[in-house]
């Protein structure tokens, strides 16, 4: 029996707990390309990013029975990608770690100096490829507390909590984070995207 | 009246609609009148857009097959384990 009906995320669930085996395959079919999204632009690392996607739908697997619906099925995917990426992150990092805080505060709280319009939409201007080269390019150049907070807030759309819990942040350090991510992304992006010949002029 | 600075400080939350709705309607009016914080603001708006709308690639293949490969064997695991 097919049914052509899009089946829900709660549906799946309940399906693959009581033993349908096809239902988490359809939820890995559905969420694999995101998950390795966050994964490839947290580790800035291909063959950790592959584990991590691996080892994300493993443990999501194994502790099904433990997701009791109180978030969107997505939403603790996500988290369970994040905290995954970035245990891998740390374990490249020791010998040179640097504490968040101080990559946190290194620079000025809310940079813009390029104060430029930008030259047509870069979605015409460049190739779905070549734009997802300089995406990838500009979020991996934030520090790691900018980036996690960008990438569950605007990219993968979770709410200010949601963010602030999956990260163990206060809600006002999420806020921080992501307006000085937002404006450090705005800044590179405008460098490349500016209209040629526009001047800066500085900020007052 | 809110000062260049505010606006930048309070961006976020402009962009994402948290504001009380006077403190909305005097960044409203600043950004009116000030080219610069226009432009952040369009720009910010912008990058935020572009990211949303990027569509993540495609898993490669021969990645996607070893990920299902584990999972079926995780699968029979379970159901042997559970039963
Ligand atoms: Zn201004």
């Amino acid at each position: 029996m097919t049914s052509t009906e899009p089946q829900s995320d709660e549906d799946l669930v309940e399906l693959a707990k009581s033993g349908d085996d096809t239902a988490f395959p359809e939820l890995v079919k559905r969420y694999s390309r995101r998950i390795l999204r966050v994964a490839r632009n947290i580790t800035n690392h291909e063959e950790d990013s592959e584990d991590v996607l691996q080892e994300t739908f493993m443990k999501a697997y194994t502790h099904l029975d433990g997701f009791q619906g109180n978030s969107k099925f997505y939403t603790w995917l996500v988290r369970i990608a994040m905290n995954e990426s970035l245990m891998k992150l740390r374990k490249r990092k020791t010998g040179k770690l640097v504490s968040l805080d101080e990559e946190l505060n290194t620079g000025e709280d809310t940079m813009v100096r390029e104060i430029a319009v930008w030259e047509g939409n870069p979605e015409d201007t460049y190739s779905q490829e070549e734009l997802r080269e300089i995406l990838d390019k500009t979020i991996a150049s934030l520090p790691e507390g900018f980036r996690t907070v960008f990438m569950l807030r605007d990219v993968e759309e979770l709410s200010t909590e949601e963010t602030a819990e999956a990260l163990e942040l206060s809600i006002p350090a999420v806020k921080s984070r992501l307006l000085r991510a937002r404006l450090q992304l705005r800044e590179k992006l405008t460098r490349l995207f500016k209209s040629k010949g526009e001047n800066t002029f500085a900020y007052l | 009246m809110p000062t260049c600075k505010d606006f930048l400080r309070e961006l976020s939350d402009y962009l994402d609609s948290a504001l009380d709705p006077a403190t909305k309607k005097e960044l409203d009016k600043h950004v009116e009148e000030c080219p610069n914080c226009w432009v952040v603001l369009d720009t910010t708006q912008k990058t935020v857009k572009i990211y949303k709308g990027c569509e993540p690639q495609a898993v490669p293949a021969a990645l996607e097959d070893k990920l299902m490969t584990a999972l079926k064997a995780k699968m029979a695991e379970k159901k042997c384990g559970s039963s």
